[in-house]
């Protein structure tokens, strides 16, 4: 199925959970956190939470920033 | 001074300076100077993971919300729904409940739109979010923030990564008298004397980012920020003396020659 993350389009196989896209894409879950079209996910339902294909997902952390970082476009 | 503390929501902080991420060169030097400044609220922002790269490393190694008070922000957002969205997100992650709440009016001097403020802490504040708002020296505006649930209130000194000191100190000290909520001084801040003002004037506390990350000698400006933020606490504690035009002996003339 074909989803997009963070803005880019990518192939990924059926039955992906959030939390095993997160494990295919070697990012700690513990540090993220993840809106699923537009809705936050609760972290504790990672693991239950099924990605269909269309689905628009952002995996979002902490980057340093004081008063004026800008959106890096 | 360690028995000084600040309390906010119920939450204690021990330092009454704090820091932004920002700017750094790697995460070592933001590290180092995050412990020069002996600041125990630090900012960051919401961004993307990276995802292409494995190997790219997170800021919370460097400065573990074990040891730092995690302040997310929303800057870089222009309208109240931006703002709610990287809120919420920043509050997901998982290391607090807090928010430095920017609502960016125009890009150019980065000053917040109020009224936009206003309406999303007001919808934060609802939904449990412990809203410090980054807000204009306006005092009235400063009294809408309190009135809708903000904790504190975060009043510019000048505009962002200016280093242009406090512009209006009388708004700033009206401000200060027109909230009962603790306010915490953030941006435009230069150089120490600067975080010594805003503390003499009475600030509970000054965010700043630039100043030290901007600086030469990051570290070292971080050091001497310390210090600036106690002494202008301590000053303000002490009470300062009126000013007078002309001289006031203050060796006694009894006993002259």
């Amino acid at each position: 199925m074909r989803i997009t993350v963070n803005g880019e389009s990518r192939e990924v196989a059926d039955g992906h959970s959030v939390a095993s896209l997160l494990a295919d894409l070697g990012v700690p879950a513990e540090r993220v956190a993840v809106e699923l079209n537009l809705k936050v996910v609760d972290r504790q339902t990672f693991p239950g939470t099924p990605l269909r294909d269309g689905d628009r997902v952002e995996v979002i952390g902490f980057i340093g920033g004081g008063e004026d970082t800008r959106h890096e476009r | 001074m360690s028995d000084d503390r600040l309390t906010i929501a119920g939450i204690e902080f021990r330092s009454r300076l704090w820091v932004g991420t920002g700017k750094y060169k790697d995460f070592i030097e933001t590290q180092k100077a995050i412990e020069a400044s002996g600041a125990d609220v630090v900012t960051v922002a919401v961004r993307r993971v990276n995802i292409t790269d494995r190997k790219s490393e997170n800021l919370l190694d460097y400065i573990s919300p074990k040891t730092y008070k995690i302040l997310p922000n929303t800057a870089g957002c222009y309208t109240v729904e931006d703002a709610l969205r990287y809120a919420r997100l920043a509050r997901a992650a998982g290391v607090s409940d807090m928010v430095k709440l920017e609502v960016i009016g125009d890009e150019r001097t980065l000053f917040p739109d109020t009224a936009g403020l206003i309406e999303a802490a007001r919808i934060l504040v609802k939904e449990g979010f412990i809203v410090f708002p980054y807000t204009n020296d306006d005092p009235i505006v400063a009294k809408r923030l309190v009135d809708v649930g903000c904790p504190a209130v975060m009043p510019l000194a000048a505009p962002i990564g200016s280093g242009l000191g406090i512009r209006n100190p009388y708004n700033l000290k009206i401000l200060m008298e027109s909230v009962n909520v603790p306010v915490i001084v953030d941006a435009g801040v230069g150089t120490a004397s600067d975080a010594a003002l805003a503390m003499e004037y009475g600030a509970d506390a000054v965010l700043m980012n630039t100043a030290i990350a901007g600086a030469k000698e990051p570290i070292l400006m971080a050091e001497a920020m310390k210090y600036a933020v106690w002494a202008g606490r301590m000053a303000f504690k002490a009470g300062r003396i009126p000013r007078k035009l002309y001289a006031t002996a203050s060796s006694p003339i009894e006993g002259m020659l």
